[in-house]
């Protein structure tokens, strides 16, 4: 058996979440899945390559830099992991369950004809795995029969592994073609001073008692006195309060900071799946009955306006 | 062109499930179904598709026991053509439901095929890709924006730090995400049309497809519930407490 990870990342570093998805490698090496490999696939991908190598307890990483690879489109990574598995055979595919990893890794285990075992929160024994089904509301232990188990990991059920300290040997893999059926055109991503949402320490949110967009600030004042990050419920984002890539839930971002501060958000199961794992959470609401006070460590139950400039004083 | 979605009879989004005491799954007796709210996107952006005369035909299809014609005819009432009903067990997983999909693509030749992301039962986030794989069609996962433009579709796809756009060949497979629309209700008189409208029922074995399952569930268990919290009375007890009693800050 032996175990290859998809490196995350956007060709000159690594992303955090794949020092996640190695940790849930380095629990299936020590329950006997043999060796973990590293797949820097990109274009100019060596600066992404450079650090995966020094990844703690990697002991290959295979390169694979070509044009056709780029922007790391399915319809051409696919087929690279299909034939990385039949030269190498790995026992194990794993990605971050990130929007990347989840757009790849399907495709790739309907070509090797297996099952895909998605975002797994603990790793039982080679085969056997726990994830979350109903948004949560339940915990799945599933049992695979495929010769490969192709796995997605979530990010936030795992420590990260040490970024450094490693010394994997590197090898090219050129085998690579265009399949010609998909082009990547543009992109646009958010800029921020603030820590990315999935790997931040503390996180505050808003939800629909903000009450607009232009009230946001409100809240990145106080996230940025404890250098925390700042989230939305769906509210929020549907009431175009704030754009999507900062909704936290169970179609949005699954978070578990140390500190989580809800202001202003009710608590709809669907938000509450993405947050309920964080250490303690928070909750600012002028509604008692509110359903995020159920899963709040410390409640309180005020008006977020006159809340949110003392918090700023007293933080 | 024809679009062809995907439709699932799922748990409503609104029910909160709970778990089986005999730890074997969640209980689904006499529980609230619905169509998969990513599922509803789907069938508003073929309608959507045909009303704008870019598509000419709407169907829809669902792979699971006689109940799931409930979805369809829903489906139908919102605005689809024809229903196509795959008749097999309910639990069927991603790859094998996949499978299916890829006879009906087969035999339909569709255009364009949308899916929900997600069925918000399973969370598995798998079928759209893997029929994409199985169909050897490229794939745009997350759509928040889809146009049609020649033998071309431009999508906007909602990633983890932004938003991407990407341009794909015809015939194409895409996937919901929330904002691509917002689904209309069905009214009363498209209801009553929708029983008149075709249903097709087909079983997996027509189709010649192996639906053997690969995973096996083992346990269904709830998640840990968090320790009941305190009310704190005002800003300085909260800052205290999440430096003294928490040591969060």
């Amino acid at each position: 058996m032996s175990i290859l990870v998809i490196a995350e990342h956007d060709n000159n570093t690594l992303k955090a979440a794949t020092l996640n998805t190695v940790q849930a490698a380095a629990e299936l090496k020590n329950a006997g899945a043999g060796e973990i490999t590293l797949l820097v696939a990109g274009e100019n991908c060596g600066g992404a390559a450079e650090q995966a190598a020094a990844v703690a307890g990697v002991s290959a990483v295979v390169v694979a830099d070509n044009a056709a690879l780029a922007h790391q489109l399915p319809e051409n990574m696919a087929p690279l992991l299909v034939s990385l598995c039949q030269a190498s055979g790995y026992s194990h595919l794993l990605a971050a369950a990130t929007t990347t990893g989840k757009n790849l890794l399907p495709r790739a285990a309907a070509l090797l004809d297996v099952a895909q075992i998605s975002d797994i929160t603990e790793v039982v024994s080679t085969d056997t795995f726990v994830r979350p089904v109903y948004a949560g509301n339940a915990l799945a232990t599933v049992q695979s029969s495929d010769a490969i188990k192709v796995i997605t990991v979530r990010g936030t059920a795992f420590a990260a592994v040490e970024a450094t300290g490693g010394a994997a040997t590197v090898s090219r893999h050129d085998d690579v073609t265009d399949a010609g059926l998909a082009r990547f055109i543009s992109e646009e991503m958010s800029v921020s001073e603030r820590p990315e949402l999935t790997a931040a320490r503390i996180i505050v949110s808003g939800g629909r008692g903000m009450q607009s967009g232009e009230n946001f600030p409100m809240l990145e004042k106080v996230a940025d006195k404890i250098g925390a990050a700042v989230g939305a419920s769906r509210a929020a984002v549907d009431a175009g309060f704030v754009p999507n890539d900062m909704q936290v839930g169970q179609t949005g971002k699954i978070v578990a900071p140390e500190l989580y501060i809800a202001v202003g958000i009710s608590g709809a199961i669907q938000h509450l799946a993405g947050m309920k794992d964080s250490n303690v959470i928070v909750a600012i609401n002028k509604d008692e009955e509110a359903p995020i006070f159920r899963v709040a460590d410390y409640g309180l139950v005020a008006d977020l306006f006159d809340v949110l400039p003392e918090l700023e004083q007293a933080l | 062109m024809k679009v062809l979605v995907a439709v699932k009879r799922v748990v409503d989004a609104n029910v909160k499930v709970r778990v089986k005491a005999d730890n074997s799954d969640v209980e689904l007796n006499n529980v609230k179904m619905a169509i998969n709210p990513f599922c509803e996107i789907a069938i508003e952006e073929a309608v959507r598709l045909k009303e704008s005369g870019v598509a000419e035909e709407v169907i829809a299809v669902s792979v699971g026991d006689t109940a799931c014609q409930e979805q369809l005819r829903t489906a139908l009432a919102l605005g689809a053509d024809r229903a196509i009903q795959i008749d097999a067990a309910a639990t069927l997983e991603p790859l094998a439901i996949a499978k299916l999909l890829n006879a009906v693509v087969e035999k339909e030749q569709p255009g364009l095929v949308i899916l929900g992301k997600q069925s918000i039962d399973g969370d598995n986030n798998q079928t759209g890709q893997m029929l994409a794989a199985l169909a050897g069609m490229p794939q745009a996962t997350f759509a928040s924006e889809v146009k049609i433009d020649g033998d071309e579709a431009l999508v906007t796809r909602e990633v983890d730090g932004g938003l991407q756009q990407i341009a794909i060949r015809l015939p194409a497979i895409v996937t919901t995400d929330l904002r691509l629309n917002e689904p209309r209700f069905a009214s009363l008189p498209n209801i009553m049309k929708a029983k008149r409208k075709p249903l097709e029922v087909i079983t997996a074995d027509e189709l010649g497809i192996n639906t053997a399952s690969r995973l096996t569930t083992l346990k269904v268990a709830a998640p840990a519930e968090r320790e009941p919290g305190v009310i704190v009375a005002n800003v300085a007890e909260l800052v205290e407490k999440l430096k003294t009693d928490a040591g969060v800050l």
